[in-house]
């Protein structure tokens, strides 16, 4: 939920966009990180831990603690929490590492 | 490659302060900003400050950050870069750089390291489920992007920062389920505890939270009276209904850049962790690198700003910058730096400082 009405701040929202989560439309505005946007549309389990799989959001907000990481466009291990939407940005939950979908041989 | 006179890292209100004072000084000065705002903290900071009057208290933290970015952005001796994050300093004075994902390479002659601090952790049962968030990241969330954290929160830590983030998501339309201190006695300003008892919210000091309930993300917090020695006494466990748990336990700053340098580094409680040796200059053990604000003790925004003017003074005045003035000049803001310490609220600051300089 986004705040519309606040006592001291006014929020100058960047122009509409649409991110993906999972393949779903979600609404954003630009400037936003991607945490934020899915978090205003409810979305709070952005990856799973590597070894116990346990769900995991985002802690500091400031880039610093790395429990926010997602696949962002494919790739993954993108600290959610410091990355501005861009519009038809698509976005998932990270499970384990991560794969960069290529290796050396390759 | 780029060669610089004054690499400033970190935009919050000490790095702003070291920028603004080494260039009025007339000394080239480049601040580089991982974020892409500038302000640190400040920005997330929307009520009166406290402090004295050189150091602006009675203006919003946010009006203070704006003040003096607009003060910097007005002198052509000084390069701003935000989303520029310094990510190493190596043996041969040069600061690696992520500056938009691109990697760049800068040798500055003095650097002036002014990163911050960041939030503690706290140790519980699922402590890991989203829906725990540092104080901070509420602030930035609800203050910056204007998102609703949460719909009810139970707030962990009556200090400064506890009560404040407590009043601020009430202003956004939050209910604060509690406030939990492990102390006995709330820690924060009574000016501040008193607004939110009078609102009704519960301060209860000697608690701590046991265990976060859910499967998915918080549903609710287990709660537990702390004896004396601040140890969980069975049978007072109490199940609190909340959908978020706000850890405001303290901050530990962001001294990586330091241990990576190779500065000499002390433990120190009273100032929240690790910090770098200082001299009354600002300088570290390694010469050309000063530091300023959080990063060398958790304090305050008016604390930070007289430290990195003082940083700024300093890394100019040693390529020959401003030799006529500084000595008037820092005896004034060592003399600001006292009196913001003096009384009680400074104790855990002075005794932190104090141990710096034993040995
Ligand atoms: C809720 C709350 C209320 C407060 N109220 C008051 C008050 O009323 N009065 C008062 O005096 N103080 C107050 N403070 C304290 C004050 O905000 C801090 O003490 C102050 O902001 C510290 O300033 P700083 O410049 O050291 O660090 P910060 O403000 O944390 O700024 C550090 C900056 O460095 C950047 N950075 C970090 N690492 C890098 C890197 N490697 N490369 C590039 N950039 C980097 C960060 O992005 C950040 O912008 C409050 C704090 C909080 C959390
Ligand atoms: S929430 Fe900590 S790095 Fe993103």
């Amino acid at each position: 939920m986004r705040l519309e009405e606040h006592p001291i701040l006014k929020f100058d929202r960047g122009p509409r966009v649409t991110i993906y989560f999972e393949g779903k439309p979600i609404v954003a505005y630009e400037g936003e990180t991607v945490a934020a946007a899915l978090h205003a549309a409810g979305v709070y389990h952005l990856s799973d831990s590597q070894e116990q799989h346990r769900p995991r959001g985002f802690f500091c907000a400031i880039g610093q603690c790395s429990s926010c990481m997602m696949v962002v466009d494919g790739m993954p291990n993108v600290k959610t929490c410091i990355v501005k939407v861009k519009d038809g940005m698509s976005v998932q939950v990270q499970r384990g590492k991560g794969d960069l979908g290529w290796s050396i041989e390759k | 490659m780029e060669h610089r006179e004054i690499v400033v890292v970190g935009g919050g209100p000490a790095g702003l302060c070291a920028a603004l004072q080494a260039a009025r000084l007339g000394a080239k000065v480049l601040l580089l900003e991982g974020d892409d705002r500038l302000g640190g903290q400040l920005i997330k900071q929307t009520h009166m400050f406290f402090g004295s009057e050189k150091q602006h208290a009675g203006t919003r933290g946010v009006d203070i950050s704006a003040m003096l970015v607009k003060e910097l952005k007005s002198m052509d001796n000084v390069e701003i870069r935000t989303n520029a994050m310094v990510i190493g300093r190596y043996d041969d004075g040069a600061l690696t750089v992520d500056e938009n994902d691109e990697f760049k390479l800068i040798y500055p002659e003095k650097v002036v390291f002014a990163t911050g601090a960041s939030e503690k952790m706290l140790m519980f049962a699922n402590n890991d489920l989203p829906g725990v968030y540092g104080a901070g990241a509420v602030q930035t969330l609800m203050n910056v992007f204007g998102v609703m954290p949460a719909k009810k929160v139970l707030m962990v830590g009556a200090g400064n920062i506890g009560l404040i983030v407590s009043y601020q998501l009430m202003q956004a339309g939050v209910e604060i389920a509690a406030i939990l201190d492990a102390g006995p006695q709330i820690g924060g300003y009574l000016v501040h505890a008193s607004k939110i008892r009078r609102a009704g919210v519960p301060i209860l000091t000697r608690h701590s939270v046991k265990e976060a309930i859910g499967t998915d993300m918080v549903e609710a917090a287990v709660i537990t009276q702390l004896d004396e020695s601040w140890q969980p006494i069975e049978g007072t466990e109490k199940t609190i209904e909340c959908d978020a748990i706000c850890l405001a336990v303290g901050l530990s700053p962001f001294a990586d850049l330091f241990w990576q340098a190779g500065c000499e580094m002390k433990f120190i409680p009273e100032l929240g962790g690790h910090v770098p040796s200082r001299d009354e200059n600002m300088e570290t053990s390694i010469e050309g690198i000063y530091l300023a604000g959080d990063v060398g003790g958790i304090e305050e925004a008016s604390a930070a700003m007289v430290e990195g003017y003082l940083a700024g003074l300093n890394a100019a005045v040693s390529l020959g910058y401003g030799l006529a003035e500084a000595e008037g000049l820092r005896a004034d803001l060592k003399d600001q730096l006292n009196d913001l310490r003096s009384g009680p609220v400074g104790d855990k600051i002075r005794s932190g400082l104090a141990k710096l300089q034993d040995d």
